[in-house]
């Protein structure tokens, strides 16, 4: 989290603190929405988050459930971070950022029981482990704490979409090419246990790559994309 | 009042901790029905899918009711004591931790097409945490239908494996007793190189899951183990090997 801090923060907004009067959707409110959505990603810029981002990414389904979750999760606990900002003793701010993200994930955990119970068996932990995802708290501390509600509000929306996005990205790329499916269907045709039985791709000898099943391989899907990102925007090239 | 003394910073924490407990408690308590409802389906469709029947969760209850026929609890002498509802009820949580005497054994019996299986459930302890499941035995009381394991916290990637279908699949037609009649179990085995051989009780491990797959092995073992003398009894025709 201290990285996040320290670390040049590339889009002016973030410095700016606004209490005049603007209108909902200012150019500036646009930013905050935009920018962690390519050029300020969480995951491929500023490299945070990672660890949920290659456990859950094997099938696009509970990867839009966590993005769905996060975004949740991040909006609101910056929005009552927000909220309370003016309130909260500095001494145990950090504490209080943690009991409001805490409380919210066990929230999402509990409706995710009683109302996709499939899909909370297969995020099992990882629907607990929001609460320790850097981006979350990285946004509370770095944006929430100074800036108005709604402001923190699109913040927080923006930062946990750029975090969804990628985890949509790598999820399509790991379910296509590792078991053939989108959203568990198949659409590069059947498997069968021969030739003769399959049909679609897997009829002209094409075998799914194990590999993407593994966690490594959301490694080097992000790599990529981190590579197709740098090289339309050279700025975000660091200089050593 | 200043923001910095420790009064405040104790009377906001107060109010705080009042607030979020208030919440999540009611939260949680009314969202409970819902949730003992999903695992009260989960059950059926576990139970359903070691005999080798998926059902949905609409069709759960329906299919359940048509193939289980019989739902007991056996004590330890493999007397029945509970029957029907009832024995579903059970929480073999709450069952394992009773002494050997208190405890009740469920057992759920289907019949498909007129073919017997006998669907036990187990629990045991992983590396992390309790891990538990069902196996499900043919009529002739040693040969595995079908398995399924769940978990609480096991790593997942490694032990948390054993809820996929492909460590599950390599339990179907194991035997649960070695060729000279002696009650085995199924072992989890590292470094297996059985092949498909299904009359050498075991079956190959996990990498990097050695003690979640030990916590198999001695689940189906110790729970097994309670419920020889009722399924002998029930298959005194059946010579075993």
């Amino acid at each position: 989290m201290a990285d996040t801090k320290n670390k040049k923060e590339k889009s002016p907004v973030v410095l700016f603190v606004a209490e005049e009067k603007e209108p909902l959707f200012s150019k500036k409110n646009r930013k905050l929405l935009s920018d962690p959505l390519d050029d300020n990603n969480p995951i491929t810029v500023q490299v945070l988050g990672i660890c949920s981002a290659l456990a859950i990414t094997v099938q696009l389904k509970p990867s839009i459930v966590m993005a769905i979750a996060v975004i949740v999760v991040m909006a609101c606990s910056n929005v009552i971070v927000s909220l309370l900002r003016n309130l909260i003793p500095n001494r145990i701010r950090i504490i209080v950022q943690l009991v409001v993200v805490a409380s919210l994930v066990i929230l999402v955990n509990e409706v995710l029981k009683a109302f996709a119970y499939d899909v909370s068996k297969e995020l099992s932990v990882f629907v607990g482990l929001i609460i320790t995802n850097c981006i979350v708290m990285g946004r509370l501390e770095a944006f929430a704490l100074g800036n108005g509600p709604w402001k923190s509000f699109l913040d927080g929306i923006g930062n946990a979409a750029g975090y969804g996005l990628i985890l949509v990205i790598v999820a399509f790329f790991r379910e296509l090419l590792g078991s053939g499916k989108l959203f568990g269907f198949e659409v590069l045709g059947h498997k069968g246990a021969t030739l003769a039985e399959s049909t679609g791709l897997y009829a002209l000898g094409y075998e799914n790559n194990g590999l993407m099943l593994l966690s490594p391989a959301a490694l080097l899907v992000v790599g990529v994309i981190i590579w197709v990102q740098r090289s339309r925007n050279r700025q975000l090239i660091e200089k050593h | 009042m200043n923001r910095d003394s420790n009064a405040y910073t104790f009377i906001f924490a107060a109010i705080m901790v009042v607030i979020v407990a208030t919440t999540l408690a009611f939260a949680a308590t009314s969202l409970k029905p819902r949730q003992d409802e999903n695992v009260r389906i989960e059950k059926m469709q576990n139970i359903l899918s070691t005999i080798g029947i998926e059902a949905s969760k609409e069709e759960a209850q329906e299919t359940y009711e048509k193939y289980i026929t019989e739902e007991l609890a056996l004590d330890n002498n493999g007397e029945i004591v509970v029957e029907g509802e009832e024995a579903f009820k059970i929480d073999l949580a709450k069952e394992v931790k009773k002494d050997e005497e208190q405890q009740r054994f469920p057992l759920y019996v289907a019949d498909i097409e007129g073919k017997k299986y006998y669907v036990i459930p187990l629990r045991g302890a992983g590396l992390w945490d309790a891990i538990w499941g069902y196996i499900a035995l043919e009529n002739d009381v040693s040969t595995v239908k079908g398995a399924v394991f769940d978990h609480k916290g096991e790593t997942p990637g490694l032990g948390a494996e054993i809820t996929q279908a492909w460590f599950q699949e390599r339990f179907e037609n194991e035997k649960i007793y070695d060729t000279s009649g002696n009650f085995v179990g199924v072992t989890v085995q590292k470094g297996y190189s059985g092949g498909n051989d299904k009359d050498d009780n075991a079956v190959d491990a996990i990498s990097g899951a050695t003690i979640t797959g030990d916590g198999v092995t001695a689940m189906i073992k110790d729970r097994l183990e309670y419920y020889l003398s009722y399924l002998k009894e029930q298959n005194s025709k059946v010579a075993l090997k």
